[in-house]
């Protein structure tokens, strides 16, 4: 057991703390950032600029080969520089879908022509991807997805909507899943397209979430016409192209940020219980130390993926443990946390409530982090069927046509 | 970095599985398990004794082996998938250690090879009652008198090592336990495949072992590091228990199909495994800790004290739920590992102490971070 880098390692630690440092604010436990103090406009505006640095000295999208704009770079730098950045005020997030997601996906599928012209500007952060996958019947249940698009000779018609968008607002692009042939089994009539989010008759509409917040958007797609070149499978075989963008959609989603045990403490030295603080009550102490222990177990774990990667293996779906508890774990500290302030925890108001009102946005987000990137159930069906190699469910969609489906109401 | 067993001490671990799986199988661990009159597996003991893994950790001129802390941790983890019926966890994580710390060189040569070649069996004696009572036993005069109870190990044990009060305070004495004033009353115990003793000494001569007035603190001490080498055995445990559920929910069919293939099942095993993840990888950084001996050990400890604990009863009692009615009885393996889990949840002290030393842990490190 080693936590040391290799000398080669820390070399580049040191030259990716070197960039840090020079370049953006350290994160204060409990202080206000960038991504709550900003408003959406602001927000965009110094992501791009925060992008474009990275890009500039070699740090965005670290693995890409040079050919692609990337700096050819191991999987261990890259984690290297995460662990790194993640402990400055940076605005991450807004490329998030984009890079980690959308581009992966277009380097595996796409022509070399298209390659060449979409990775380069975005890693630069110049254009934004969405991935417009999820649909208001098609969500855990993803192929069940009924976005038409209709062959008319060199062009594809699509109709229909899309749901739970990121970022689809700001995008310049999008990864489109749609059913070209419903007459067929559900798995085997999708298809894989890119598409302009500028072409006309794509209507864009945030949803405004119960954090307040309208980071999501639904998508609706009328009379669309995209041309075939934009087609990245074989028709009908998009369900194997979209299950490749879904493995590295919860390698990006990774972990749900959030208050945590470091912030519990800091609340807990603030709250007067008797003549002392909550931090000397004997309850809380009992479950500050479970919240500790899971915390640091999904984070040793990661080192362990991270252990598997420089000895040249692949890591299986373990990583999708780190999202399911401590999205789970935010939800439950978050609310603990309010509890202990009794009716003071009902106030949200970044500047009067305790710890930056981290515990009451905590609250309010974990039940979407719980469903983002794989549902608590989807998550323990993978870590059951695919590491522990139990039945899949028995299914009653699989062998009949996709349009004499059951569909509720 | 290299957060992993390295590929020496996978071969080590995976030499020992293969042995194991033969010298302490679910049989042999049955015969201890089903006779009252055997404390232990006298065999099992002999050839890990031959392996040398007795004298894992100790020195070479004491005729050990001088391995590490992590080589250690890997045949805890496969003794505690076996659930092995030998008094390893008294002989070596608490005697062997606190002579390794405490003893002066002439204890150590003399006591030492003898823990190394297996004729010497060591247990610890520090409870005297439910909870964490004041001690009554006394060191009076170079005479210990007063009663332990529960001693792990104790009946079968050739010396003991017990806290108790002096002049000084507490301080920790080595005592022949085949001394004629020592009476041993061995114990009906949750788990039959490990022994106990309720021990009298009646003014029996006395060894002192390390500092007086400082047994508080060196227990503590040797506790924090017995709790890493515990959790590696309960995350063997656990594995084994998951493993064993999933092929039983593969071949017991129900509703005309494999059990194992309802989602409520599946969603119990697939929290196994994230609870035995998350203890592994606590395990880990307690296996680091130790190797590096550095001021992270008590947190190290009681996190993967912690982590393993739960995981390990955890998977046990799920275990039960997945096997059904059969799970129960007295024939299927489940509840050696049931006993086995509450049995090491309950050494070095409760659960609810070790998230306290934590707490106080985390208390320390956020005030220095901040």
């Amino acid at each position: 057991m080693d936590f040391n880098d290799t000398p080669t390692e820390a070399e580049y630690r040191e030259k990716a703390l070197e960039f840090l440092t020079k370049n953006a604010p350290m994160r204060h436990l409990g202080r206000p950032t960038l991504s709550t103090t900003l408003g959406p406009a602001d927000l965009l505006a110094a992501a791009q600029i925060w992008q474009k640095k990275k890009a500039d000295c070699g740090f965005s999208c670290i693995t890409w080969s040079e050919e692609y704009g990337g700096p050819g770079g191991s999987a261990i730098e890259s984690i290297i520089f995460s662990q790194e950045e993640a402990r400055f005020d940076v605005p991450l997030g807004i490329y998030q879908v984009s890079l980690g997601v959308c581009m992966p996906a277009i380097l595996k599928l796409g022509s070399e022509t298209i390659k060449q012209r979409f990775a380069s500007p975005a890693l630069r952060g110049e254009e934004i991807w969405c991935q417009l996958f999820s649909e208001p019947g098609a969500g855990s249940d993803l192929a069940g997805v009924r976005t038409r698009a209709i062959s008319d000779g060199d062009n594809w018609i699509v109709n229909g909507q899309k749901v739970w968008t990121s970022n689809a607002h700001l995008s310049d692009f999008g990864l489109l899943l749609a059913r070209t042939d419903p007459t067929t089994q559900k798995h085997k009539g999708l298809t894989m397209f890119w598409v302009d989010m500028s072409s006309p008759g794509i209507e864009i509409r945030p949803i405004h979430q119960m954090t307040g917040k309208r980071g999501f958007n639904e998508v609706y797609f009328s009379d669309v016409s995209i041309p075939d070149s934009h087609r990245l499978s074989d028709v009908h075989a998009g369900w194997k192209a979209a299950l490749v963008t879904l493995a590295t959609e919860r390698l990006a989603i990774g972990g749900a940020k959030g208050a945590d045990y470091e912030e519990l403490v800091a609340l807990a030295r603030q709250i007067p219980c008797d003549d002392k603080t909550v931090m000397q009550n004997g309850g809380f102490r009992q479950r500050l130390a479970d919240w500790y222990v899971n915390s640091e177990g999904v984070k040793l774990t990661r080192l362990r993926t991270m252990t598997a990667l420089s000895r040249g293996e692949t890591p299986g779906p373990e990583s999708s443990i780190g999202k399911f508890i401590m999205a789970a774990q935010l939800q439950d500290l978050s609310d603990y946390a309010m509890d202990l302030q009794g009716q003071f925890g009902t106030i949200h108001e970044s500047d009067r409530s305790l710890i930056s009102a981290a515990f009451q946005d905590g609250w309010l987000k974990a039940p979407g982090s719980r469903l983002a990137g794989g549902t608590d159930e989807i998550l323990l069906n993978i870590i059951a069927e695919r590491i522990l190699g139990l039945p899949s469910e028995i299914r009653v969609d699989k062998e009949k046509p996709f349009n004499e489906l059951p569909v509720g109401r | 970095m290299n957060f992993d067993y390295s590929v020496d001490q996978l071969q080590l671990k995976d030499e020992a599985r293969r042995f194991l799986s033969d010298a302490s199988s679910m049989a042999s661990v049955r015969q201890v398990f089903d006779d009252s009159n055997k404390s232990f597996d006298i065999d099992l003991w002999s050839s890990v004794a031959d392996l040398g893994w007795l004298g894992a950790i100790i020195p070479e001129e004491q005729g050990g082996l001088a391995l590490g802390a992590t080589e250690l941790c890997a045949l805890s983890e496969e003794l505690g998938r076996a659930i092995a019926p030998i008094p390893f966890s008294s002989t070596i994580y608490l005697f062997t250690q606190l002579l390794l710390h405490l003893g002066t060189s002439q204890q150590r040569d003399w006591l030492l090879p003898e823990v190394a070649k297996g004729s010497l069996i060591g247990c610890v004696a520090s409870s005297e009652g439910p909870g964490n009572p004041k001690l009554k036993a006394r060191v009076q005069g170079g005479k210990l008198s007063g009663v332990k109870l529960p001693v792990t190990d104790g009946d079968i044990a050739d010396y003991a090592i017990v806290s108790a009060l002096d002049d000084a305070g507490t301080s920790l004495y080595l005592i022949d336990l085949k001394s004629p004033e020592v009476n041993r009353t061995v114990l009906t115990t949750i788990d039959p495949s490990r022994s106990a003793a309720e021990i009298t000494f009646n003014n029996v001569a006395v060894d002192p072992l390390g500092p007086p007035g400082e047994g508080v603190a060196m227990l503590k001490h040797i506790f924090d590091q017995a709790a890493i080498y515990t959790a590696f055995e309960q995350i063997g445990g656990a594995d084994k228990v998951l493993e064993m559920t999933r092929d039983y929910a593969l071949k017991r069919y129900a509703f005309g199909r494999a059990i194992g293939s309802f989602q409520a099942v599946k969603h119990k095993m697939a929290n196994m495994y994230v609870r035995n993840q998350i203890a592994r990888s606590n395990a880990y950084f307690g296996a680091w800790a130790l190797e590096a001996g550095n001021h992270e050990v008590p947190k190290a400890a009681a996190a993967a004290r912690i982590a393993a604990t739960e995981a390990f009863q955890f998977s046990t009692k799920e275990a039960i739920e997945i096997f059904g009615g059969i799970g129960t009885t007295w024939e299927a393996d489940c509840h050696l590992f049931y006993r086995r889990a509450k049995q090491l949840s309950l050494m070095l002290g409760p659960i609810a102490e070790w998230r306290e030393q934590l707490a106080a842990e985390l208390e320390i490190s956020l005030d220095v971070n901040t």
